[in-house]
């Protein structure tokens, strides 16, 4: 039996189509994927992510445990509210999931981990945690909404009593705060600025109409899937998992490798990056019609072959886009196995958009 | 409730077929199937004077999220694919039973068993359940 969020009864009267994603009965769409895409990139679109696990580390030494089992570095973290992103690696330096960490105060820190690694993920975390005297705490007591789009925060602030207003309007990127009971943050999966807002279970379905009801349009799962695939950003058992490492998966910027750092998967890195990294996740623009999706054979003539690990159609770019595990030495001209036919795709660097602007040319 | 016009006839593959007055007949994908697919994004319409027979794949739909093979209802050969859909595969969502046609074909010998437009609505309306 898949497992349903505080909102789900409104998705289904809103007429959604209901998927299942890592365990949980999710909205892939009410209408249109690609409006709901658009809406989000032009105006601000709301989103039902409390399929997402949020988890709250507490004790006295937390810092150390996350030191340890965290790869980017909470050392970074010295202001309260501010977020890290990074992995969880086992000791090969597979990537056990990809997570965001809230730094709360010295003695609370919240991770936000993907539903379909919700188990193995606080499992890691209970075993590792016990020695640390460190509590893991799930908060299923929470909902998340995520609302994004350049008009986004300002529906938000909209909701909040003046002074939340003023504070909520004042967070950097990638802060958050706890404002007028809610968990506020400057933090998303699409490439837009906007707001995750974690609260009461119980207060989802006002908050979900006040949103749409200001305007905020819903949307789902496949508007998401695609965003975050214009931003460049993984997903999770898609472009990487606990058989590829965070080097060969385009996040090498969140491993901290600085002197002194003892995290699980660090001595495998290092290995792998001593025998040189044989493969790299890339960004594809298909040159022809057609569209890329996951598992498609990349040929990256003189240098191998590779794979996609994530595809779509960009209906920012109206062109097929996708991430690829392909060759380190591929150049920057490919071809793609699509349905039996060579299509010829470009390499670049994502994110393919950025803040509605299109960064391929 | 997604339309279902009584003068075509159907395949449980969610094709529809219309016999036009010169005996060819137009293909195309019906309302349930284009609202359960989603936008379009991209068709690949079968070539001209391609012999093709029931069952076999013979055009390509693909949404955002998925692609999806489109099968020959009947014998024959095709006479012209619908070129417009390259640039406007849209069209699919918004006229599947006009500008949303795949493929003409001339069919040879007897149709195969197609169904009703009456049959067709109870097969989707059992998929439903």
């Amino acid at each position: 039996m898949a497992r349903r969020t505080p909102l789900f009864a409104i998705h289904q009267a809103a007429g959604a189509r209901i998927v299942d994603f890592g365990g949980w009965d999710m909205p892939l769409q009410y209408g249109s994927l690609i409006a709901e895409h658009h809406a989000v990139r032009r105006a601000a679109g709301v989103f039902d992510v409390s399929h997402m696990c949020v988890v709250d580390l507490e004790g006295e030494a937390v810092r150390p445990f996350l030191l340890k089992l965290y790869a980017n570095d909470v050392n970074k973290l010295a202001v309260p509210g501010k977020a890290l992103y990074g992995c969880l690696l086992n000791e090969r330096g597979g990537v056990i999931d990809d997570l965001i960490v809230y730094y709360l105060g010295e003695q609370r820190f919240r991770a936000v981990v993907n539903a379909g690694t919700r188990d193995k993920d606080l499992a890691w975390m209970r075993r590792h945690a016990e020695p640390f005297g460190v509590a893991v705490r799930e908060r299923a007591d929470l909902a998340m909404l995520a609302v994004q789009g350049p008009e986004a925060r300002e529906r938000v602030a909209g909701l909040l009593s003046s002074a939340g207003a003023q504070r909520a309007l004042a967070l950097g990127a990638f802060f958050g705060a706890e404002i007028d009971g809610w968990f506020i943050s400057r933090t998303g999966y699409t490439g837009e600025d906007g707001f995750e807002v974690m609260l009461p279970a119980s207060e989802a379905e006002s908050l979900w109409h006040a949103l749409t009801g200001a305007g905020v349009v819903p949307c789902g799962l496949g508007a998401r899937d695609t965003l975050r695939l214009e931003a460049g950003m993984n997903l999770y058992g898609n472009d990487m998992d606990e058989n590829t490492n965070p080097l060969e998966s385009g996040l090498a910027w969140t491993v901290a490798m600085g002197p002194g750092r003892a995290f699980i998967g660090r001595e495998a890195l290092e290995a792998l990056r001593a025998r040189g990294l044989e493969r790299k996740l890339a960004g594809l623009v298909l040159e022809e019609r057609g569209v890329l999706r996951a598992h498609q054979r990349v040929i990256a003539p003189g240098a191998g072959e590779g794979e996609i690990t994530s595809g779509t159609f960009s209906p920012t770019l109206e062109r097929s886009i996708a991430l690829a595990r392909i060759p380190a030495s591929a150049s920057d001209q490919v071809q793609v196995d699509v349905r039996g036919k060579l299509l010829a795709a470009r390499v670049v660097k994502p994110p393919f958009v950025r803040h509605g602007k299109s960064l391929v040319g | 409730m997604s339309k279902v016009p009584s003068d075509l006839k159907y395949t449980r593959t969610h094709e529809w077929l219309r016999t036009l007055p010169d005996g060819t007949v137009e293909v195309g994908i019906t309302d349930h199937a284009q609202h359960a697919l989603g936008d379009l994004v991209f068709v690949e319409v079968p070539e001209k004077g391609r012999k093709v027979t029931p069952g076999e794949p013979f055009a390509v739909v693909e949404s955002v999220k998925a692609a999806s093979d489109v099968y020959a209802p009947v014998t024959g050969e095709v006479i012209e694919g619908n070129a417009a859909l390259a640039n406007a595969p849209e069209t699919i969502n918004t006229d599947p039973y006009g500008g949303g046609w795949l493929a003409r074909l001339r069919p040879e010998g007897a149709p195969g068993a197609l169904l009703s437009a009456a049959e067709y609505e109870k097969l989707t309306a059992e998929e439903g359940n």
